[in-house]
Protein backbone atom coordinates (compact mmCIF):
# COMPACT_ATOMS: atom_id res chain seq x y z
CA UNK A 1 0.00 0.00 0.00
CA UNK A 2 2.57 2.27 0.91
CA UNK A 3 4.22 1.83 -2.87
CA UNK A 4 0.97 2.89 -4.38
CA UNK A 5 0.83 6.10 -1.93
CA UNK A 6 4.05 6.94 -3.37
CA UNK A 7 3.42 6.27 -6.89
CA UNK A 8 0.04 8.36 -7.22
CA UNK A 9 1.66 11.24 -5.46
CA UNK A 10 4.59 11.28 -7.44
CA UNK A 11 2.33 11.32 -10.44
CA UNK A 12 0.12 14.24 -9.08
CA UNK A 13 3.21 16.24 -8.19
CA UNK A 14 4.17 15.87 -12.20
CA UNK A 15 1.34 17.77 -12.98
CA UNK A 16 1.50 20.57 -9.76
CA UNK A 17 4.40 21.99 -8.29
CA UNK A 18 2.19 23.18 -5.56
CA UNK A 19 1.86 19.52 -4.21
CA UNK A 20 4.57 18.71 -0.90
CA UNK A 21 5.95 16.19 0.63
CA UNK A 22 6.99 16.32 4.39
CA UNK A 23 8.56 13.22 6.52
CA UNK A 24 9.23 13.37 10.21
CA UNK A 25 12.22 11.44 9.40
CA UNK A 26 10.76 8.01 8.34
CA UNK A 27 9.86 6.04 5.11
CA UNK A 28 13.52 5.44 4.85
CA UNK A 29 14.64 4.86 1.17
CA UNK A 30 11.06 4.75 -0.34
CA UNK A 31 11.10 8.57 -0.86
CA UNK A 32 14.11 8.63 -2.34
CA UNK A 33 13.21 9.28 -6.10
CA UNK A 34 10.33 11.87 -5.13
CA UNK A 35 13.41 14.27 -3.33
CA UNK A 36 15.36 13.54 -6.57
CA UNK A 37 12.28 14.36 -8.68
CA UNK A 38 10.78 16.83 -7.09
CA UNK A 39 13.48 18.62 -4.54
CA UNK A 40 11.78 21.65 -3.92
CA UNK A 41 8.61 20.15 -2.81
CA UNK A 42 10.04 17.81 -0.16
CA UNK A 43 11.57 18.63 2.76
CA UNK A 44 12.44 15.98 6.14
CA UNK A 45 11.48 18.38 9.13
CA UNK A 46 13.31 16.06 11.83
CA UNK A 47 11.94 14.04 14.47
CA UNK A 48 9.62 16.59 15.59
CA UNK A 49 5.73 16.18 14.93
CA UNK A 50 4.31 19.00 16.07
CA UNK A 51 6.48 21.38 13.90
CA UNK A 52 5.96 18.78 11.11
CA UNK A 53 2.13 19.87 11.36
CA UNK A 54 2.38 23.41 11.82
CA UNK A 55 4.52 23.73 9.42
CA UNK A 56 2.34 21.85 6.72
CA UNK A 57 0.14 24.48 8.08
CA UNK A 58 1.92 27.01 7.18
CA UNK A 59 2.75 25.79 3.67
CA UNK A 60 -1.05 25.20 3.12
CA UNK A 61 -2.14 28.73 4.14
CA UNK A 62 0.89 29.35 1.22
CA UNK A 63 -0.85 27.81 -1.30
CA UNK A 64 0.45 24.34 -0.80
CA UNK A 65 -1.34 20.81 -0.72
CA UNK A 66 0.72 18.84 1.39
CA UNK A 67 0.94 15.22 2.30
CA UNK A 68 2.88 14.82 5.60
CA UNK A 69 3.98 11.20 6.06
CA UNK A 70 4.95 9.58 10.02
CA UNK A 71 3.92 6.14 11.60
CA UNK A 72 0.74 6.25 12.37
CA UNK A 73 0.69 6.57 16.25
CA UNK A 74 3.54 9.32 16.08
CA UNK A 75 1.38 10.74 13.47
CA UNK A 76 -1.85 11.19 15.25
CA UNK A 77 -0.91 11.65 19.03
CA UNK A 78 2.16 13.41 19.75
CA UNK A 79 0.96 16.54 17.60
CA UNK A 80 -2.84 16.15 18.52
CA UNK A 81 -3.11 19.57 19.16
CA UNK A 82 -1.54 20.87 16.17
CA UNK A 83 -4.22 18.85 13.57
CA UNK A 84 -7.16 20.21 15.79
CA UNK A 85 -5.84 23.71 15.33
CA UNK A 86 -3.83 24.07 12.59
CA UNK A 87 -5.08 21.89 9.89
CA UNK A 88 -8.78 21.42 11.29
CA UNK A 89 -9.92 24.52 12.74
CA UNK A 90 -8.23 26.25 9.83
CA UNK A 91 -9.51 23.92 7.60
CA UNK A 92 -6.38 23.54 5.26
CA UNK A 93 -5.20 20.84 2.62
CA UNK A 94 -2.75 18.84 4.15
CA UNK A 95 -3.43 15.13 3.80
CA UNK A 96 -1.58 13.13 6.68
CA UNK A 97 -0.35 9.55 5.57
CA UNK A 98 0.14 7.33 8.69
CA UNK A 99 2.26 4.16 7.97
CA UNK A 100 1.10 1.14 9.63
CA UNK A 101 -1.55 -0.67 10.48
CA UNK A 102 -2.36 -1.64 14.37
CA UNK A 103 -0.08 -4.82 14.48
CA UNK A 104 2.34 -3.73 11.69
CA UNK A 105 4.58 -3.42 14.15
CA UNK A 106 4.08 -6.33 15.81
CA UNK A 107 7.25 -6.82 17.93
CA UNK A 108 7.76 -3.39 19.08
CA UNK A 109 5.00 -3.28 21.48
CA UNK A 110 1.82 -0.86 22.07
CA UNK A 111 4.01 2.24 21.33
CA UNK A 112 3.91 1.47 17.70
CA UNK A 113 0.58 0.03 17.67
CA UNK A 114 -2.16 2.62 16.36
CA UNK A 115 -4.96 1.19 17.96
CA UNK A 116 -7.09 4.81 18.65
CA UNK A 117 -5.75 6.57 15.53
CA UNK A 118 -8.87 6.40 13.60
CA UNK A 119 -11.46 6.85 16.44
CA UNK A 120 -9.16 10.26 17.78
CA UNK A 121 -9.25 11.72 13.46
CA UNK A 122 -12.88 11.04 13.48
CA UNK A 123 -13.82 13.27 16.11
CA UNK A 124 -12.04 16.15 14.68
CA UNK A 125 -14.27 18.61 12.27
CA UNK A 126 -13.82 19.36 8.99
CA UNK A 127 -11.20 15.67 9.43
CA UNK A 128 -11.90 12.94 6.38
CA UNK A 129 -10.43 9.70 8.04
CA UNK A 130 -9.73 6.45 5.74
CA UNK A 131 -8.02 3.54 6.34
CA UNK A 132 -8.29 1.55 2.87
CA UNK A 133 -8.19 -1.88 1.95
CA UNK A 134 -6.25 -2.49 -0.59
CA UNK A 135 -3.37 -0.91 -2.89
CA UNK A 136 -6.88 -0.04 -5.57
CA UNK A 137 -8.33 1.52 -3.10
CA UNK A 138 -5.18 3.74 -1.64
CA UNK A 139 -4.68 5.08 -5.04
CA UNK A 140 -8.16 6.07 -5.58
CA UNK A 141 -8.16 7.65 -1.86
CA UNK A 142 -4.93 9.69 -2.32
CA UNK A 143 -6.58 11.29 -5.77
CA UNK A 144 -9.46 12.07 -3.99
CA UNK A 145 -8.37 13.42 -0.62
CA UNK A 146 -5.96 15.70 -3.59
CA UNK A 147 -8.90 17.28 -4.91
CA UNK A 148 -10.55 18.22 -1.71
CA UNK A 149 -9.19 21.30 -0.10
CA UNK A 150 -9.52 19.53 3.47
CA UNK A 151 -7.32 17.87 6.16
CA UNK A 152 -7.68 13.66 5.57
CA UNK A 153 -5.62 11.03 7.35
CA UNK A 154 -5.19 7.87 5.66
CA UNK A 155 -3.83 5.21 7.80
CA UNK A 156 -2.04 2.52 4.95
CA UNK A 157 -0.42 -0.65 6.05
CA UNK A 158 2.92 -1.40 4.38
CA UNK A 159 3.46 -5.39 4.31
CA UNK A 160 2.62 -5.64 0.33
CA UNK A 161 -1.51 -6.13 1.08
CA UNK A 162 -3.10 -8.00 -2.42
CA UNK A 163 -5.24 -6.37 -4.82
CA UNK A 164 -8.31 -7.22 -3.79
CA UNK A 165 -10.85 -4.96 -6.40
CA UNK A 166 -10.77 -5.41 -10.15
CA UNK A 167 -9.18 -2.57 -11.82
CA UNK A 168 -12.37 -1.28 -12.91
CA UNK A 169 -14.27 -0.98 -9.53
CA UNK A 170 -15.12 2.70 -9.37
CA UNK A 171 -13.77 3.50 -5.56
CA UNK A 172 -14.84 6.99 -4.24
CA UNK A 173 -14.22 8.70 -0.95
CA UNK A 174 -17.11 8.46 1.56
CA UNK A 175 -18.68 5.29 -0.29
CA UNK A 176 -18.53 1.88 1.11
CA UNK A 177 -16.90 -0.42 -1.82
CA UNK A 178 -19.50 -3.67 -2.28
CA UNK A 179 -17.12 -6.43 -2.63
CA UNK A 180 -19.41 -9.13 -2.59
CA UNK A 181 -23.48 -9.30 -2.72
CA UNK A 182 -25.12 -11.51 -0.38
CA UNK A 183 -28.77 -11.47 1.80
CA UNK A 184 -27.75 -13.49 4.96
CA UNK A 185 -25.01 -11.54 7.74
CA UNK A 186 -23.14 -8.02 5.93
CA UNK A 187 -19.23 -7.79 7.11
CA UNK A 188 -17.96 -4.29 6.99
CA UNK A 189 -14.56 -3.76 7.18
CA UNK A 190 -12.07 -1.09 7.53
CA UNK A 191 -8.52 -1.48 6.46
CA UNK A 192 -6.26 -4.23 5.23
CA UNK A 193 -8.64 -6.67 7.20
CA UNK A 194 -10.67 -6.95 3.65
CA UNK A 195 -8.88 -9.25 2.77
CA UNK A 196 -9.08 -11.99 5.59
CA UNK A 197 -12.80 -10.43 5.38
CA UNK A 198 -13.07 -11.55 1.59
CA UNK A 199 -11.55 -15.05 2.21
CA UNK A 200 -14.26 -15.94 5.26
CA UNK A 201 -16.76 -15.10 3.06
CA UNK A 202 -15.13 -17.60 0.01
CA UNK A 203 -15.54 -19.74 2.66
CA UNK A 204 -18.72 -19.42 3.86
CA UNK A 205 -20.32 -19.42 0.58
CA UNK A 206 -19.39 -23.08 0.26
CA UNK A 207 -21.88 -23.65 3.10
CA UNK A 208 -24.24 -21.92 0.95
CA UNK A 209 -23.65 -18.39 3.62
CA UNK A 210 -24.07 -15.54 1.25
CA UNK A 211 -22.10 -12.25 3.01
CA UNK A 212 -22.68 -9.01 2.17
CA UNK A 213 -19.11 -8.01 1.60
CA UNK A 214 -18.32 -3.61 1.85
CA UNK A 215 -15.29 -2.06 2.24
CA UNK A 216 -15.53 0.99 4.46
CA UNK A 217 -12.37 2.46 3.32
CA UNK A 218 -13.89 5.63 4.21
CA UNK A 219 -14.83 5.84 8.20
CA UNK A 220 -15.93 9.87 7.75
CA UNK A 221 -18.23 11.14 6.14
CA UNK A 222 -19.69 7.95 7.01
CA UNK A 223 -21.13 5.86 4.33
CA UNK A 224 -24.37 5.90 6.27
CA UNK A 225 -27.31 4.85 3.36
CA UNK A 226 -25.02 1.54 2.59
CA UNK A 227 -25.21 0.52 6.94
CA UNK A 228 -28.66 1.41 6.68
CA UNK A 229 -29.08 -0.87 3.55
CA UNK A 230 -27.18 -3.77 4.93
CA UNK A 231 -28.98 -3.52 8.37
CA UNK A 232 -32.65 -3.34 6.38
CA UNK A 233 -31.56 -6.17 3.91
CA UNK A 234 -29.35 -9.06 5.87
CA UNK A 235 -30.32 -10.49 8.71
CA UNK A 236 -27.28 -8.55 10.81
CA UNK A 237 -23.75 -6.83 10.77
CA UNK A 238 -20.29 -7.99 11.64
CA UNK A 239 -17.88 -4.86 11.81
CA UNK A 240 -13.76 -5.66 10.95
CA UNK A 241 -11.71 -2.89 11.71
CA UNK A 242 -7.99 -3.23 13.09
CA UNK A 243 -8.77 -0.80 16.28
CA UNK A 244 -10.26 0.15 19.36
CA UNK A 245 -13.97 -1.21 19.23
CA UNK A 246 -13.91 2.04 21.07
CA UNK A 247 -14.34 4.88 18.54
CA UNK A 248 -13.50 3.35 15.29
CA UNK A 249 -15.78 1.85 12.68
CA UNK A 250 -18.02 -0.57 14.78
CA UNK A 251 -18.48 2.32 17.08
CA UNK A 252 -19.53 4.90 14.20
CA UNK A 253 -21.54 1.92 12.93
CA UNK A 254 -23.30 1.41 15.87
CA UNK A 255 -24.42 4.75 16.23
CA UNK A 256 -26.27 5.30 13.05
CA UNK A 257 -28.16 2.01 13.91
CA UNK A 258 -28.97 3.75 17.21
CA UNK A 259 -30.15 6.42 15.51
CA UNK A 260 -32.23 5.37 12.56
CA UNK A 261 -34.15 2.93 15.44
CA UNK A 262 -32.71 -0.30 13.16
CA UNK A 263 -32.54 -3.70 15.79
CA UNK A 264 -30.63 -5.62 14.55
CA UNK A 265 -27.32 -7.96 15.89
CA UNK A 266 -24.32 -6.18 15.56
CA UNK A 267 -20.56 -7.94 16.46
CA UNK A 268 -17.76 -5.54 16.25
CA UNK A 269 -14.50 -7.43 15.72
CA UNK A 270 -11.38 -5.55 17.57
CA UNK A 271 -9.63 -4.99 20.29
CA UNK A 272 -10.42 -4.81 23.42
CA UNK A 273 -10.14 -1.90 26.10
CA UNK A 274 -6.65 -2.42 27.05
CA UNK A 275 -2.95 -2.82 25.47
CA UNK A 276 -2.26 -5.70 23.91
CA UNK A 277 0.63 -7.36 26.12
CA UNK A 278 4.13 -8.61 24.81
CA UNK A 279 5.47 -9.19 21.54
CA UNK A 280 5.06 -11.40 18.22
CA UNK A 281 4.17 -11.55 15.15
CA UNK A 282 1.35 -10.15 13.06
CA UNK A 283 -1.15 -13.74 12.98
CA UNK A 284 -0.21 -13.82 16.90
CA UNK A 285 -1.90 -10.62 17.53
CA UNK A 286 -4.61 -10.92 14.88
CA UNK A 287 -5.79 -14.11 16.10
CA UNK A 288 -5.81 -12.87 19.43
CA UNK A 289 -8.46 -10.44 18.92
CA UNK A 290 -10.29 -12.41 15.89
CA UNK A 291 -8.76 -10.26 13.16
CA UNK A 292 -8.73 -13.74 10.79
CA UNK A 293 -11.09 -15.64 8.58
CA UNK A 294 -11.78 -17.78 11.27
CA UNK A 295 -12.72 -15.47 13.63
CA UNK A 296 -14.93 -13.67 10.99
CA UNK A 297 -16.72 -17.09 10.07
CA UNK A 298 -17.30 -17.17 13.89
CA UNK A 299 -19.30 -14.29 14.06
CA UNK A 300 -21.56 -14.29 11.50
CA UNK A 301 -22.48 -18.20 12.53
CA UNK A 302 -23.08 -16.75 16.23
CA UNK A 303 -25.65 -14.17 14.49
CA UNK A 304 -27.03 -16.55 12.05
CA UNK A 305 -27.44 -19.41 14.23
CA UNK A 306 -27.75 -17.57 17.79
CA UNK A 307 -25.33 -19.31 19.54
CA UNK B 1 21.40 49.37 13.41
CA UNK B 2 22.52 53.18 12.09
CA UNK B 3 19.08 53.86 10.82
CA UNK B 4 17.33 56.55 12.27
CA UNK B 5 13.86 57.71 12.56
CA UNK B 6 11.72 61.60 11.37
CA UNK B 7 10.35 63.06 14.19
CA UNK B 8 7.25 63.06 12.19
CA UNK B 9 7.06 59.12 12.21
CA UNK B 10 7.97 58.94 15.46
CA UNK B 11 5.35 61.14 16.27
CA UNK B 12 2.77 60.05 13.78
CA UNK B 13 3.90 55.88 15.56
CA UNK B 14 3.07 57.34 19.32
CA UNK B 15 -0.35 58.97 18.07
CA UNK B 16 -1.31 55.43 17.06
CA UNK B 17 0.20 53.50 19.62
CA UNK B 18 -1.66 56.06 21.95
CA UNK B 19 -5.19 55.03 19.85
CA UNK B 20 -4.94 51.54 19.92
CA UNK B 21 -4.07 51.22 23.79
CA UNK B 22 -7.17 53.17 24.41
CA UNK B 23 -9.00 51.08 22.31
CA UNK B 24 -7.34 48.01 24.08
CA UNK B 25 -9.08 49.96 27.27
CA UNK B 26 -11.85 50.82 25.95
CA UNK B 27 -13.09 47.90 24.26
CA UNK B 28 -12.34 45.36 27.78
CA UNK B 29 -14.00 47.71 29.91
CA UNK B 30 -17.37 47.55 27.70
CA UNK B 31 -16.89 43.91 26.91
CA UNK B 32 -15.82 42.86 30.72
CA UNK B 33 -13.33 40.62 29.06
CA UNK B 34 -9.05 40.06 30.44
CA UNK B 35 -6.12 39.38 29.10
CA UNK B 36 -5.72 43.18 29.00
CA UNK B 37 -2.26 44.08 30.04
CA UNK B 38 -0.58 41.30 27.57
CA UNK B 39 -2.54 43.18 24.67
CA UNK B 40 -0.81 46.36 26.04
CA UNK B 41 2.39 44.82 26.11
CA UNK B 42 3.31 44.46 22.69
CA UNK B 43 1.14 47.62 21.06
CA UNK B 44 4.31 49.47 20.29
CA UNK B 45 5.81 46.44 18.24
CA UNK B 46 2.72 45.95 16.59
CA UNK B 47 2.35 49.40 15.69
CA UNK B 48 5.63 49.55 14.80
CA UNK B 49 5.18 46.85 12.01
CA UNK B 50 2.01 47.45 11.02
CA UNK B 51 2.61 51.43 10.20
CA UNK B 52 6.04 51.30 8.89
CA UNK B 53 7.45 47.85 8.47
CA UNK B 54 4.70 44.74 6.81
CA UNK B 55 4.75 45.28 2.76
CA UNK B 56 1.18 44.74 3.44
CA UNK B 57 -2.21 46.74 1.95
CA UNK B 58 -5.30 46.75 3.28
CA UNK B 59 -7.16 46.79 0.05
CA UNK B 60 -5.49 43.64 -0.94
CA UNK B 61 -4.97 41.48 2.26
CA UNK B 62 -4.31 38.63 0.36
CA UNK B 63 -1.63 39.76 -1.63
CA UNK B 64 0.61 36.08 -2.33
CA UNK B 65 3.85 38.72 -2.09
CA UNK B 66 2.72 40.07 1.23
CA UNK B 67 4.51 40.10 4.13
CA UNK B 68 2.81 38.23 6.87
CA UNK B 69 2.49 38.44 10.24
CA UNK B 70 1.57 35.94 13.29
CA UNK B 71 0.70 36.81 16.76
CA UNK B 72 1.58 33.51 17.83
CA UNK B 73 0.43 34.65 21.69
CA UNK B 74 -2.76 34.66 20.56
CA UNK B 75 -3.96 36.34 24.68
CA UNK B 76 -2.66 39.49 22.95
CA UNK B 77 -5.60 39.16 20.40
CA UNK B 78 -7.03 42.64 21.29
CA UNK B 79 -4.01 44.57 20.78
CA UNK B 80 -4.16 43.28 17.27
CA UNK B 81 -7.25 44.08 16.55
CA UNK B 82 -7.07 47.47 18.13
CA UNK B 83 -4.02 47.97 15.75
CA UNK B 84 -5.85 46.75 12.76
CA UNK B 85 -8.86 49.14 13.09
CA UNK B 86 -6.04 51.87 13.62
CA UNK B 87 -4.36 50.60 10.17
CA UNK B 88 -7.60 50.59 8.18
CA UNK B 89 -8.10 46.37 7.96
CA UNK B 90 -11.15 46.10 9.43
CA UNK B 91 -14.15 48.85 10.94
CA UNK B 92 -13.93 50.09 14.23
CA UNK B 93 -17.62 48.74 15.03
CA UNK B 94 -15.96 45.16 15.39
CA UNK B 95 -14.84 46.25 18.59
CA UNK B 96 -17.23 47.55 19.66
CA UNK B 97 -19.30 44.17 19.50
CA UNK B 98 -16.26 42.25 20.89
CA UNK B 99 -17.45 40.13 23.77
CA UNK B 100 -20.96 40.44 22.58
CA UNK B 101 -22.97 37.51 21.67
CA UNK B 102 -22.24 36.68 18.40
CA UNK B 103 -19.23 38.69 17.96
CA UNK B 104 -16.97 37.80 14.83
CA UNK B 105 -13.32 38.45 17.09
CA UNK B 106 -12.90 36.21 19.48
CA UNK B 107 -10.34 37.26 22.11
CA UNK B 108 -7.75 35.01 20.28
CA UNK B 109 -7.25 35.83 16.61
CA UNK B 110 -9.29 33.52 14.03
CA UNK B 111 -8.11 32.82 10.75
CA UNK B 112 -11.05 34.36 8.10
CA UNK B 113 -12.72 36.42 10.32
CA UNK B 114 -11.37 39.29 9.75
CA UNK B 115 -8.91 40.35 6.94
CA UNK B 116 -5.11 40.87 8.61
CA UNK B 117 -5.58 37.48 10.57
CA UNK B 118 -2.82 35.36 8.98
CA UNK B 119 -3.18 32.37 11.49
CA UNK B 120 -5.20 30.74 14.16
CA UNK B 121 -3.67 30.98 17.60
CA UNK B 122 -4.17 30.67 21.33
CA UNK B 123 -2.35 27.45 21.90
CA UNK B 124 1.26 28.52 22.73
CA UNK B 125 3.80 27.30 20.71
CA UNK B 126 1.71 27.12 16.85
CA UNK B 127 2.63 29.52 15.73
CA UNK B 128 6.60 29.70 14.65
CA UNK B 129 5.94 26.34 12.94
CA UNK B 130 3.11 27.85 10.87
CA UNK B 131 5.27 30.88 10.12
CA UNK B 132 8.60 28.78 8.98
CA UNK B 133 6.07 26.87 6.75
CA UNK B 134 5.12 30.19 5.22
CA UNK B 135 8.48 31.72 5.04
CA UNK B 136 9.64 28.57 3.53
CA UNK B 137 7.03 28.61 0.93
CA UNK B 138 8.14 32.00 0.26
CA UNK B 139 11.60 30.60 -0.71
CA UNK B 140 10.98 27.79 -2.59
CA UNK B 141 8.86 30.00 -4.83
CA UNK B 142 11.19 32.50 -5.20
CA UNK B 143 8.58 35.40 -3.96
CA UNK B 144 9.79 38.10 -1.35
CA UNK B 145 7.26 37.86 1.43
CA UNK B 146 9.09 37.78 4.94
CA UNK B 147 7.33 36.23 7.89
CA UNK B 148 6.96 37.96 11.43
CA UNK B 149 5.94 35.77 14.16
CA UNK B 150 5.34 37.47 17.73
CA UNK B 151 5.98 35.22 20.61
CA UNK B 152 5.55 35.60 24.48
CA UNK B 153 8.09 35.14 26.55
CA UNK B 154 6.34 32.18 28.35
CA UNK B 155 5.94 30.68 24.73
CA UNK B 156 9.48 29.43 24.80
CA UNK B 157 8.85 26.69 27.71
CA UNK B 158 7.15 24.85 24.66
CA UNK B 159 9.22 22.28 23.16
CA UNK B 160 7.12 22.86 19.50
CA UNK B 161 8.39 26.21 19.53
CA UNK B 162 12.11 24.85 19.62
CA UNK B 163 11.81 22.18 17.34
CA UNK B 164 10.78 25.26 15.22
CA UNK B 165 13.84 27.35 16.24
CA UNK B 166 16.29 24.61 15.26
CA UNK B 167 15.29 24.09 12.15
CA UNK B 168 15.04 27.70 11.10
CA UNK B 169 18.18 27.89 11.69
CA UNK B 170 19.14 24.89 9.85
CA UNK B 171 17.06 25.80 6.98
CA UNK B 172 19.27 29.31 6.77
CA UNK B 173 15.32 31.01 6.47
CA UNK B 174 15.83 34.32 6.58
CA UNK B 175 13.07 35.91 5.24
CA UNK B 176 11.71 34.70 8.85
CA UNK B 177 11.73 37.05 11.87
CA UNK B 178 10.85 36.27 15.55
CA UNK B 179 9.74 39.38 17.95
CA UNK B 180 9.75 38.45 21.68
CA UNK B 181 7.42 40.20 23.92
CA UNK B 182 10.00 39.75 26.74
CA UNK B 183 7.59 41.18 29.48
CA UNK B 184 9.16 38.85 32.09
CA UNK B 185 5.96 37.59 33.71
CA UNK B 186 4.02 34.26 33.04
CA UNK B 187 0.46 32.82 34.19
CA UNK B 188 1.32 32.40 37.57
CA UNK B 189 4.89 33.76 38.62
CA UNK B 190 7.67 35.85 37.10
CA UNK B 191 10.17 33.89 34.46
CA UNK B 192 13.11 33.96 36.20
CA UNK B 193 11.15 31.93 38.70
CA UNK B 194 9.21 29.78 37.02
CA UNK B 195 11.27 28.44 34.25
CA UNK B 196 14.36 31.00 33.63
CA UNK B 197 15.09 31.57 29.96
CA UNK B 198 18.16 33.04 30.21
CA UNK B 199 20.99 32.75 28.62
CA UNK B 200 18.11 34.01 26.06
CA UNK B 201 20.10 35.26 23.16
CA UNK B 202 22.59 32.62 23.18
CA UNK B 203 20.10 29.75 23.16
CA UNK B 204 19.19 31.09 19.81
CA UNK B 205 22.67 32.15 19.04
CA UNK B 206 23.46 28.45 19.20
CA UNK B 207 20.68 27.48 17.15
CA UNK B 208 21.98 29.83 14.09
CA UNK B 209 19.71 32.54 14.38
CA UNK B 210 20.99 36.50 14.32
CA UNK B 211 19.88 38.15 17.68
CA UNK B 212 19.00 41.82 18.07
CA UNK B 213 17.99 42.74 21.12
CA UNK B 214 15.94 46.49 21.72
CA UNK B 215 13.52 48.14 24.18
CA UNK B 216 9.99 47.13 23.26
CA UNK B 217 8.39 50.25 23.63
CA UNK B 218 11.35 52.70 21.94
CA UNK B 219 10.33 53.15 18.52
CA UNK B 220 14.08 54.67 17.85
CA UNK B 221 14.89 51.13 19.23
CA UNK B 222 12.33 49.24 17.01
CA UNK B 223 12.22 50.31 13.91
CA UNK B 224 15.79 50.35 12.67
CA UNK B 225 15.76 46.63 14.01
CA UNK B 226 12.81 45.77 12.20
CA UNK B 227 14.17 47.79 9.19
CA UNK B 228 17.36 45.85 8.52
CA UNK B 229 16.26 41.96 8.22
CA UNK B 230 18.04 40.31 8.05
CA UNK B 231 20.40 40.91 10.17
CA UNK B 232 22.57 38.43 8.71
CA UNK B 233 21.92 36.73 5.26
CA UNK B 234 21.34 32.77 5.58
CA UNK B 235 20.33 32.75 9.22
CA UNK B 236 16.72 33.91 10.62
CA UNK B 237 16.51 37.01 13.08
CA UNK B 238 15.37 37.17 16.55
CA UNK B 239 14.33 40.47 18.16
CA UNK B 240 14.27 40.27 21.71
CA UNK B 241 12.10 42.71 22.93
CA UNK B 242 12.10 43.87 26.57
CA UNK B 243 8.66 45.51 27.47
CA UNK B 244 6.30 46.07 30.43
CA UNK B 245 3.45 43.88 30.55
CA UNK B 246 0.27 46.41 30.77
CA UNK B 247 2.91 49.12 29.58
CA UNK B 248 0.82 52.44 29.47
CA UNK B 249 -1.87 51.49 32.17
CA UNK B 250 -0.47 52.23 34.83
CA UNK B 251 -2.30 50.80 37.41
CA UNK B 252 -1.49 47.29 35.65
CA UNK B 253 1.96 47.59 34.66
CA UNK B 254 4.24 44.96 35.71
CA UNK B 255 1.64 43.10 37.20
CA UNK B 256 0.95 39.35 37.44
CA UNK B 257 -2.87 40.21 38.08
CA UNK B 258 -2.78 42.33 34.80
CA UNK B 259 -3.25 38.88 33.25
CA UNK B 260 -6.46 38.54 34.76
CA UNK B 261 -8.15 41.88 35.73
CA UNK B 262 -10.91 43.13 34.27
CA UNK B 263 -11.48 47.32 34.36
CA UNK B 264 -15.71 48.21 35.33
CA UNK B 265 -17.14 50.34 33.17
CA UNK B 266 -18.44 52.81 35.52
CA UNK B 267 -14.11 53.67 36.00
CA UNK B 268 -13.22 53.48 32.67
CA UNK B 269 -13.32 57.39 32.07
CA UNK B 270 -10.95 57.64 34.85
CA UNK B 271 -8.99 54.45 33.85
CA UNK B 272 -8.45 56.48 30.14
CA UNK B 273 -7.59 59.50 31.58
CA UNK B 274 -4.00 58.09 32.78
CA UNK B 275 -3.50 55.47 29.44
CA UNK B 276 -0.03 56.98 27.93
Amino acid sequence: MRTAFVEEITKLAREDKNLWLLTGDLGFSVFDNFQKEFPAQYLNVGVAEQNLISIAAGLAMSGKKVFVYSISTFLTMRPLEQIRNDLCYQNLPVYLIGGGSTFSYSMFGCTHFPLEDLGLMRLLPNMAVMAPGDPLEVRALIRDVYRRNSPAYIRIAKKGEPVIHASDDVISLGRASKIRDGKDISILVSGRQLANALSAVTTLKKNNINCHLLSFHTIKPLDKLAIIKAAKETKGIVVVEEHFKNGGLGTAVAEILAQEGLSIPLINIGIDDEFPKGSGSQDYFLKKYGLSPEGIIKAVNKILHHE
Amino acid sequence: MKTKISIKLLSELKHHALNARRAVVSTSAMAGSVHIASALSPIDILTALYFDVLNIDSKDPGNPRRDRFILSKGHGGLGLYSVLVERGFIPKKLLSEYGQDGSILAVHPVLGSVPGIEATTGSLGHGLGMGLGMALAQKRDKKSGRVFVLLSDAECDEGATWEAVMLAGHLKLDNLVVIIDYNKLQCYGKVKDVLDLEPFADKWLANRWAVIEVNGHKFEELIPALRNIPKQNNKPTVIIAHTIRGKGLPFMENTIEGYYMNIKQGDLEKVLATVY
